[in-house]
């Protein structure tokens, strides 16, 4: 059995576990037992991106047969999401360990608890599974969101607290509806039994699947389910902001992997009805998100409502199921993570060396290396509208070339160009007040920062945005894996095979 | 037995969404934990209802209760059980720092510090 797929879940547990008995006090040997995880976490994510291009694979926990067990599936989509989720990780603990770890206790278990839940939610083939992952996600972004110091963040926190718990009520209501209608939780095996339902059960199937949906458009922020994210992103820290931008994708993911294993092919009817529900609310997410951007009244706002539309923009191309569109998604899923990332740890940045005016767009004082990182907030800004040359760039143009022939093209099109049209004044706006129309007073002593903290932050922002430029230099070769996945993906018997063995698929 | 816990299940429901859409967050609290036992009812009658089962599967049986969703509601308990004990301490908490129960939180409150120095002066001086 291959081993090395279950790593990514038991490592992190493990290595927190171990942070919380044996190094609780002791901050550095915390660091370097952090950073040294989620280096491996990256490396054993590059193993399972190279194992996942020869096929889906499967792992049985604790040996039992697939339907009745629980079981791990790894193939070349959740490999990719792996590598982005320790990607991310990496950039945010090094931006934590410069200063903001030491704010408030158990930074590091909490983190590496977070990646538990990451990882778990992208391998899992069960979606009961996938409930207790979510779960272990949410657990510990709460307690990495209230990390730090401020008491309305708190009051923050508990509506954050809330809605994800009646979005879990919810999630368990839509598993209890779809085992109620088949009899079965594990994707693959659910995947053959939907095909065969009783058409009494489909009503039942379908309103499970939706409302399954629809908690995964709380997850990923769609309209009208949206406003939760920038309190809850302005409220948490940099890195675990930074962080987070996985976690929308998190919800992406899943409406990806149920779409496309488990009611492949329009089973039962439940593609249809999503995709009547996905489009629209998809374009409204972006619209709303771009006109967020344009009137935000501070960087942490303009970061957050960008990463409402750059959902949008993903599931715009991700409702439809044509390899192509998946293909664009899948591109601009992996840009949108890194740049969104990248966007929140630049603000700190930023609002650092603002001193009083912090992230507010209002003129302030110039910031202390404005030259460094007023460039950077120029990249990170083109690549977060889409313009040329960066991923987000190519990104875009992938998805409108992908719904050009399809019913929603000139819609999508509209929607697609005029919300980069206004993400572009709302950045340019941004841009001229923080870095142009600072006055050129000289900085306050007390304001003025020491200046260990200001390099390593700018270096890990710039890292970031190196990886999408790498994006979009590699995207020919990068387009063709993705295309690779998407083809897999469309053609879910790999997966299903995978996981069930012939014997046992025949057990009623 | 049908409509005794399709209705308890309705009531339990009805009690926690009324309840979780309240400002304070005491009752939302109590509200969350209203729905979870719903959604625990909820759960334990998809695997159909039956009374004075045993729950196997073995050849030759042919009354038997579902296993599974007790094992589901099993998990869903005690996940429930900590996230109301989560709810519990971060309301008693945010009570305790703001002296409010309100859950709203005021635009002017929301401070922001910035900057991975925890630097009092920074602080006092927003």
């Amino acid at each position: 059995m291959n081993h090395w797929l279950v790593v990514p879940i038991v490592l992190p547990a493990l290595a927190a576990t171990a942070l919380l008995i044996f190094a609780r006090n002791d901050l550095s040997r915390q660091r370097f037992v952090g950073v040294a995880t989620v280096i491996a976490l990256l490396t054993t994510s590059l193993v399972l991106v190279a194992r996942a291009a020869e096929g889906p694979s499967s792992y049985a926990i604790g040996n039992w047969p697939a339907p009745y067990g629980i079981v791990l599936v790894l193939d070349r989509l959740s490999a990719m999401m792996l590598a982005l989720t320790s990607c991310i990780a990496l950039a945010a603990i090094v931006y934590g360990i410069n200063g903001w770890d030491a704010r408030g206790k158990h930074f590091h278990v909490l983190f590496q608890f977070q990646l538990v839940g990451i990882n778990g939610a992208f391998l899992t083939g069960d979606i009961f599974n996938l409930f207790v992952f979510f779960e272990v996600m949410l657990i510990s972004s709460y307690g990495l969101m209230l990390h730090g110091d401020g008491a309305w963040r708190l009051k923050a926190g508990f509506q954050y607290v809330v809605l994800n718990l009646v979005g879990s009520s919810l999630f368990l209501m839509a598993v209890g509806l779809i085992y109620a209608a088949t009899g079965t939780l594990n994707l693959a095996h659910l995947a053959e039994r939907v095909k065969v339902i009783d058409p009494d059960d489909i009503a039942l199937l379908r309103t499970g699947a939706l409302l399954l949906f629809g908690v995964f458009a709380i997850k990923s922020a769609i309209v009208p389910l949206h406003w939760w994210l920038p309190g809850t992103y302005g409220a948490a820290s940099a890195p675990v902001a930074a962080l987070f931008a996985v976690l929308t994708k998190v919800g992406a993911y899943s409406i990806l992997r149920l779409h496309t294993v488990a009611f492949s092919g329009d089973a039962a009817g439940v593609s249809t009805s999503l995709g009547a529900v996905l489009v629209p609310a998809s374009a409204a997410t972006l619209v709303l998100g771009a006109l967020g951007v344009l009137a935000s009244r501070s960087l942490l706002e303009l970061a957050s409502y960008s990463v409402i539309a750059s959902m949008g923009t993903l599931l715009l191309a991700g409702a439809g199921l044509e390899p192509r569109q998946i293909t664009a998604a899948l591109y601009y899923m992996l840009h949108s993570t890194l740049i969104g990332a990248a966007l929140f740890l630049l603000v700190d940045v930023a609002a650092t060396g603002r001193g009083r005016a912090g992230d507010r767009l209002t003129p302030a004082r110039t910031i202390p290396n404005a030259s460094m990182i007023g460039p950077l907030f120029l990249l990170t800004a083109v690549a977060s509208v889409g313009l040329p040359p960066l991923s987000g760039f190519i990104g875009k143009l992938a998805i409108l070339d992908s719904l050009r022939a399809t019913g929603m093209g000139t819609l999508a099109w509209i929607v697609i160009l005029a919300s980069s049209l206004l993400m572009m004044a709302g950045f340019a706006r941004a841009g001229i007040t923080v870095f142009w129309a600072a006055s050129n007073e000289p900085a306050s002593p007390a304001g003025v920062l020491p200046e260990r903290s200001a390099t390593v932050p700018t270096v890990v922002v710039f890292m970031l945005v190196g990886l999408t430029a790498a994006l979009s230099l590699a995207s020919g070769g990068g387009m063709e894996m993705l295309e690779a996945t998407a083809r897999e993906m469309m053609a879910p018997s790999g997966y299903i095979d995978a996981v069930l063995s012939k014997s046992v698929s025949q057990v009623p | 037995m049908e409509y005794l816990l399709a209705s308890a299940i309705a009531i339990l429901t009805a009690v926690g969404v009324y309840l979780t859409l309240d400002r304070r967050m005491l009752p939302v609290v109590v509200g969350l934990s209203f729905l979870s036992y719903a959604v625990n009812l909820f759960l334990l009658a998809m695997g159909r209802l039956t009374v004075d089962m045993a729950p196997v599967l073995r050849e030759g049986v042919t009354d038997y209760t579902d296993p599974l969703p007790q094992a589901l509601v099993l998990t869903a308990i005690v996940i429930a059980f900590g996230m109301t004990a989560l709810t519990v301490v971060l309301g008693l908490r945010a009570y305790l720092e703001t002296g409010s129960d309100v859950a709203d939180v005021e635009r002017s409150d929301m401070v922001r510090t910035f900057g991975s120095a925890p630097d009092n002066e920074r602080r006092s001086e927003t």
